[in-house]
This record gives structure tokens, C-alpha cells and sequence, in this order.
């Protein structure tokens, strides 16, 4: 490999697929409303720092009132609803999204930062199937195994990370609506534009008032929401300081909760591996999204006799990884999300030079303005170091090394959280061992960041509890 | 009283922790009395330490235990259910002692206590089939999820001394996860007896831990321990400002996302069980791996 990147004319996705409003309201009740006061927040493509749009910040009193409407929609029309009747909106919304999906994309890269790539190739298409196969769910329920007469909680009120805007509203909203629950949905401050949408998507297939409502707004948004006593299931996706916060503050209630937190995953590379393949897996891993996947595999695990082989290799495939305008069809790793979330990584990244780690940070350019932090790795990291311990939720990968399947094993779960796990090799009983003896929700072998609406996705230990995706999925929203 | 009559053997009510029988390491014991207020023995009064060596117990038991072939697991907790069958006398006894009930609800709940372990004992080998599978997921991927045990659990067990001990016991166990428990303290001696059983039931040391004395006491210490996995408060009191005690063990099982098992009231224990107290000390776990040649 000459470790050169070819030279490409630049293929920008057209921004004009998108017709932004200047100011959004929140959507409760069917109807997009002006908030109860007057504060509203910007929110910024943060690959070039330019204004999106103006959104509104949701109140105590604009919570109420979307609980309340979600409220009679669930007593009145959706609760009463045959499943069969139910599914058919859903299956409607599956389809606008797939109509609608280019437009989407756009949106969610320009809010989010991703690259079009991952937005049109990834998010999308998950969202669409997630709604399609929760769908198909609604008139069956009876036959999950969860029970011979299942019943819906109520109004769920769920509030969703800024990492996949859309596909974790899709996650939320999809089983919840399949199993007869009526959501309130909180997206992230900094990437409320899809949610919004969808609010337009909801009103183009005529979803009954008050099924789904979208309220804007930050942290304590999202707590009047989880707390709000009108709530009967909280469904959270973000940190685990949050997710920890909110079990709390449940404590002693009858709410039902769910809670997906964060992850410190270990990639396990065997010295029989297939070498080019396990760098894919490995760049895929802890690159995809920036880094920003709490299923990420942020700490490289690998045998020690192809170690320094493995880091070549994985040096000479980074430098060609194209960093930069996420609506670029070749761009392979977009714009850090926010300047917090930059932030975060710089200070993260930082202790790893001040505890003796190595740093290497492939060769790019970054555009002069927004959020960008170069794909890095650091090598000689042991599992005291802060980077080998805390989720760091950017393009930063550890590399520590092992000499033994049992060492392997050790490291790999010497960490308060378990969601997710990768391991290559070419030995088909070694990874059948080493999926049972991984702590962690999913297990990738030989493969890494697969999802997919029928697979249960979730965690072991504190990156939290309950299952999304497949019949698991329809377990938290029903009694 | 003749001068010939023999004197009974009384037994000393111990402690059940990681295979032993052991006094409590505090050194208390409270009185046990009978429904008229009679002593019928003294109990040990475990302590936060006691509590803390359970956990080391289960923890240490517990891969061993995950680690036995379901079928195995399965057929442990059968002979639970021989054992206690021979006993069974003796469990009719403490009930009615205990509890003051009369000799057919005695009987009525030894016998369904035996049962749930017959019950329990079948699902070992049955509950992955039915709460995991393939997932046909859309691309040439084997997609497999599996339930696996949690680990440690901590359980307050609800006041019914037997049938409601072994309901929230058996389940957990039959999965591969162990159990530090605190028995009903009003009527802590069918759980030593029950301890006695499963010592005899070629269930491994550490399995099941039996602690007697104060949940309010014992129970924060386990519910803020950072290696309990899932916490089942079933038996601790909700009423009046006793809920209190069920809402600052959750809110301290919080800081490490510990699972929690609400308290349940007026659980109906004599019903069929249904799968749920198999499946919340569950984790699921989806194996991905591609398909090609």
C-alpha cells in the first residue's frame, strides 16, 4: 500500500433537496405549536458552524401539555385501535420515509455532521426497516411470548442522543406505536431537524393527533419529560451519568424503564484473523460516525505476535480515510457534532499523552471552520489509562495487546460497561468461546457495527437495560 | 417429669453462606417466636459483613454454576424438589408454627413449594429456546440471540417463609445466576431449613446464600454493592413510610444500573408462575457472524 489517497473532484450531495423553515415549534397534538415562553436555541451544521434553523425550547408547562395530548390520543384513539389498523400507519410511515429518504439524508448530515455516505446508505434505510418491521408486529402481539394478553403501558416518554437523530427515533417511536403506546419524543438539542420532519411525516400519513409529539430543547427538557408524572415508560439513549440520573429519579415510581448508556467496546484480534479484513472491522469500528456510536470499538484488543503487523496496516488504511464535507458522496469521516463533543475528545485524548500513551493521528487537512478532529490512535495503553476506561465517543481508538485467549478475555470485560464486543479469527470453536464469554449485549464476529430491526441490541452492566430491536424490542413497551 | 425422659436436641438456626452453615459474624441472634408469641429458637441476626461475604460467595460460585449444562442445573434443582419432598413433615411443621395456619393450608404450601422447584427445575434446559432464537436479519449474517444469567442476585424474599421464598429463589438460580437472599425475618426458620435442603441437593456452595435478620438493615448494603447485578425487592414492605425503604434501594442500585425487581404486595404465590421472574435476571446477547464461502 503507497498510503496515498487518489485524488477525487468533490461530489457534494445537493443541499437544495432540502427546504429548512427558518423556526420550528414543538408538534403536539397533531399540530406544530409556539412554545409556552420564548426561549429557542440554534441549531448549526457543524461542519461549517452556519445557523440551520431556530428551535424552540420546551418549558415544564409545553411537557405537559405534549404529555396531556398524548394522553387522550392513547385513551381515546390509539389504545382502542386494533393492532391491524395501527400497523397500517406505521407501514404508511415506513414508506414516506423511503420516499422521502434522499431529503432525509440530507437533513440529518447537514444537523448531524455524518457523511452523506452513512446517512444515505445507513441511517435511512435502518429507519424505514425499523418502522416496516415493527409494523408487521402490532396485529401479533399476542403470539411474542410476552404473555397471552398483552397490554400497552400508556404514554411513553422517550428522549433520544444526537448520534443517529433519526434511526434512534426510529428505535423509540416504532415499537412503541406498534405495541399501542403514544410517544413523547425529546431529539437532541444540537439535532432536533430530523425529529421535525418526521413530525411533517406523521402529519403526511395522517397518524392521529397526540400519537407522536416532538418537543425540543436541552437536559432539562429531557427531565421534565422523564419525571413528568403523566409518563409511563421512559425510554432513554445517551451517557450512562444520565441514564444513571434518570433510573434514580425513578426510583419508587411505577414507570417502566429502559435505558441504552454507554459503551467502552473491545475489538479482539487473534493472530489468525484474516489481517485485512480485521483492519476494515477495526476502522469500521471506532471511525464510523466519528466515533460517535456508544457501540464503538474503542479499544483495539491485539495479540501481541501481529501487533506491530495489525498497526501497520492500520496506519496505512487511515491515511486513507477522506475527512471532511459530510455531503460529500466520498467522505469517509464527517464533523464532530458539537464543540462540547470536540471538546470532550481534546481533553480525552490529552490524558492519553499525559499517561504515557502514544498518539498518531492520520495525515489530513481540516476545513478552517466547524468541528473536526483528525482519526487517531493511541498505542501503549494500558487498562489504567482513562483512554482504555472512559467513552470517549470520538474517532480515538487504544491499542493494548494480549498474549492469550484468556488474557483476551480478561481485558476485554475489565469494564463497567458491556454493550457491545468484536472479535476476529478464523477458528470457528474460538469464537463461539469468545461470544460466551463476552460480557456484552452484542457480539460482532468477524464483522463489526451490523444492525439491524429484527436483531435485539442492548447492554450488559452499566451501558443500561432492556432490548431494542427484533420481539425482545416490544418487551419494554408492554405489561 | 421422670428422671428417664429424654431431653431433645434443639438445633441452632445458622446463617447459610457459600455452602456453610454459619453464625452470623457479628455475633447476634434475635428471638424467633412462634403465631402465639411463644420462643420457638433464636435466629442469627446477620450484618452488613455477612451480607457483604454473601456476595463474595455467589460471586465466586457463579460461572461455575452459569457454567454447568442446563440439563444439569435442571436435575439440581429436581433433587431440591426430592429432598424437600422427604422433609416435607418437617416443613408442615415449621408453617404451621410459624404462621399459625392450619394443617391443609400447610400442607397446601409445602406441597406448592415442592412443585415450583419441580416447575423451575424443567425450564433450566427450556428458556433459551423460548426467549432467544435466530433473527432473520436482512443480509447474510448468522444472527443468534441468547439469554445468559446476570449474575449476582440480591433478593429480600416477600414474607411467605416457603412458597414465596423458593418462587423468587428457584427462578433466578435455574438460569446460572446465584443468590444472596434475606429470608422473611418474622419467620426466618423454613429458610434454614430450606438452606438445609439445598446443602443436600448437590447444588454447589455459593448458589443460594440464606441470610436471616433485618432487610432495612441488610439490604442497602447490597443494594448500593457494586458486584449485585440485579436487586428483587418482591418482599420489602411498601406501606406507609416503609416505601421509602424500597425507593432509596432502588434510587442506591441506581448508581451502577443495577437491574431492580419492584416490591410485589399481595403476589398471588400459589398461581402458575408465568416467565417473568426467569427473564429479568436475563441479559440477551446477539451473536453476529457473516455467511460466505
Amino acid at each position: 500500500m503507497t498510503g496515498k489517497t487518489f485524488e477525487y473532484a468533490p461530489a457534494p450531495e445537493s443541499r437544495a433537496v432540502v427546504d429548512l423553515a427558518s423556526s420550528y415549534g414543538l408538534f403536539i397534538g397533531g399540530e406544530f405549536t409556539a412554545g409556552g415562553g420564548s426561549a429557542s436555541f440554534k441549531t448549526i451544521n457543524p461542519a461549517t458552524e452556519e445557523v440551520l434553523a431556530e428551535v424552540t425550547e420546551a418549558g415544564e408547562a409545553d411537557v405537559d401539555r405534549a404529555v396531556a395530548a398524548a394522553r387522550r390520543a392513547y385513551e381515546r384513539v390509539w389504545g382502542p385501535m386494533p393492532g391491524r389498523e395501527r400497523a397500517k400507519y406505521l407501514f404508511r410511515i415506513a414508506r414516506i420515509v423511503q420516499e422521502r429518504s434522499r431529503e432525509l439524508a440530507v437533513a440529518e448530515s447537514l444537523d448531524n455532521g455524518k457523511p452523506i455516505r452513512e446517512s444515505r446508505d445507513g441511517d435511512l434505510p435502518l429507519v424505514a426497516a425499523w418502522f416496516f418491521y415493527y409494523a408487521g408486529w402490532a396485529d401479533k402481539l399476542e403470539h411474542a411470548g410476552l404473555g397471552t394478553e398483552p397490554r400497552a403501558l400508556g404514554v411513553a416518554g422517550q428522549v433520544i442522543p444526537w448520534n443517529f437523530p433519526l434511526m434512534m427515533l426510529a428505535w423509540k417511536i416504532a415499537p412503541a406505536l406498534a405495541t399501542g403506546n403514544t410517544v413523547v419524543l425529546k431529539p437532541a438539542e444540537t439535532t432536533p431537524l430530523t425529529a421535525l420532519l418526521f413530525a411533517e411525516i406523521c402529519q403526511q400519513a395522517d397518524l392521529p393527533a397526540g400519537v407522536v409529539n416532538i418537543v425540543t430543547g436541552a437536559g432539562p427538557t429531557g427531565q421534565a419529560l422523564a419525571t413528568h408524572a403523566g409518563v409511563d415508560k421512559v425510554a432513554f439513549t445517551g451517557s450512562t451519568a444520565v441514564g444513571r440520573g434518570i433510573a434514580r429519579s425513578l426510583a419508587g415510581t411505577d414507570k417502566r424503564v429502559t435505558l441504552e448508556l454507554g459503551g467502552k467496546a473491545a475489538n479482539v484480534v487473534f493472530d489468525d484473523a484474516p489481517l485485512d479484513q480485521a483492519v476494515e472491522g477495526i476502522v469500521n469500528g471506532i471511525f464510523f460516525n466519528q466515533g460517535h456510536v456508544c457501540c464503538a470499538g474503542s479499544r483495539l484488543l491485539v495479540q501481541e505476535s501481529v501487533a506491530d503487523e495489525v498497526l501497520e496496516r492500520l496506519k496505512a488504511r487511515m491515511t486513507t480515510l477522506r475527512v471532511g464535507d459530510p455531503l460529500d458522496k466520498n467522505t469517509d469521516v464527517g464533523a464532530i457534532n458539537s464543540a462540547a463533543q470536540l471538546a470532550r475528545i481534546r481533553t480525552l485524548s490529552d490524558t492519553g499523552d499525559a499517561e504515557g500513551a502514544e498518539r498518531w493521528s492520520a495525515p489530513c487537512t481540516l476545513p478552517d471552520h466547524g468541528f473536526w478532529f483528525a482519526p487517531t490512535i493511541f498505542t501503549g495503553v494500558t487498562q489504567a489509562h482513562r483512554i482504555a476506561r472512559e467513552e470517549i465517543f470520538g474517532p480515538v481508538l487504544s491499542v493494548l495487546t494480549f498474549r492469550t485467549p484468556a488474557e483476551a478475555v480478561a481485558k476485554a470485560n475489565n469494564t463497567p460497561y458491556g454493550l457491545s464486543a468484536g472479535v476476529w479469527t478464523e477458528k470457528g470453536s474460538r469464537i463461539l468461546w469468545m461470544a460466551e464469554q463476552l460480557r456484552a449485549g452484542v457480539v460482532w464476529a468477524n464483522t463489526f457495527n451490523k444492525f439491524d430491526p429484527a436483531s435485539p441490541f442492548g447492554g450488559y452492566k452499566e451501558s443500561g437495560y432492556g432490548r431494542e430491536g427484533g420481539r425482545h424490542g416490544l418487551a419494554g413497551y408492554l405489561r | 417429669m421422670s428422671g428417664s425422659e429424654r431431653v431433645e436436641v434443639r438445633k441452632t438456626y445458622k446463617l447459610y453462606v457459600g455452602g456453610a452453615f454459619s453464625r452470623s459474624e457479628s455475633g447476634r441472634s434475635y428471638v424467633v417466636s412462634d403465631s402465639r408469641g411463644r420462643f420457638l429458637a433464636n435466629a442469627a441476626q446477620a450484618s452488613r459483613k455477612d451480607g457483604r461475604d454473601a456476595v463474595v460467595a455467589a460471586r465466586k460460585a457463579q460461572p461455575g454454576w452459569a457454567g454447568r449444562t442446563p440439563y444439569h442445573r435442571g436435575q439440581v434443582l429436581y433433587r431440591a424438589a426430592e429432598v424437600m419432598e422427604d422433609r416435607r413433615e418437617q416443613f408442615v411443621e415449621q408453617l404451621r408454627a410459624a404462621e399459625g395456619v392450619g394443617q391443609r393450608k400447610a400442607d397446601t404450601f409445602v406441597d406448592a413449594a415442592i412443585d415450583r422447584w419441580v416447575w423451575y427445575a424443567g425450564w433450566a434446559d427450556k428458556v433459551a429456546q423460548v426467549l432467544g432464537g435466530a433473527n432473520p436479519v436482512a443480509g447474510p449474517y448468522f444472527n443468534l440471540s441468547v439469554p445468559e444469567p446476570t449474575g449476582v442476585v440480591a433478593v429480600v424474599a416477600p414474607a411467605g417463609p416457603l412458597l414465596g421464598l423458593v418462587s423468587v429463589v428457584a427462578p433466578a438460580i435455574a438460569t446460572g445466576n446465584t443468590v444472596v437472599v434475606i429470608a422473611s425475618q418474622p419467620h426466618p426458620l423454613p429458610a434454614v431449613t430450606l438452606g438445609e435442603v439445598l446443602a443436600t441437593s448437590d447444588l454447589p456452595g455459593g448458589v443460594v446464600n440464606i441470610l436471616t435478620g433485618s432487610a432495612a438493615e441488610i439490604a442497602p448494603w447490597l443494594a448500593s454493592h457494586r458486584d449485585v447485578d440485579a436487586l428483587d425487592l418482591t418482599g420489602v414492605d411498601v406501606d406507609g413510610d416503609a416505601g421509602e425503604l424500597a425507593r432509596d434501594l432502588e434510587a442506591a442500585a441506581a448508581e451502577t444500573l443495577t437491574r431492580v425487581r419492584r416490591p410485589e404486595p399481595g403476589a398471588d404465590w400459589l398461581a402458575t408462575p408465568g416467565l417473568d421472574r426467569l427473564s429479568w435476571t436475563l441479559e440477551t446477547k446477539t451473536v453476529w457472524h457473516p455467511i460466505g464461502i
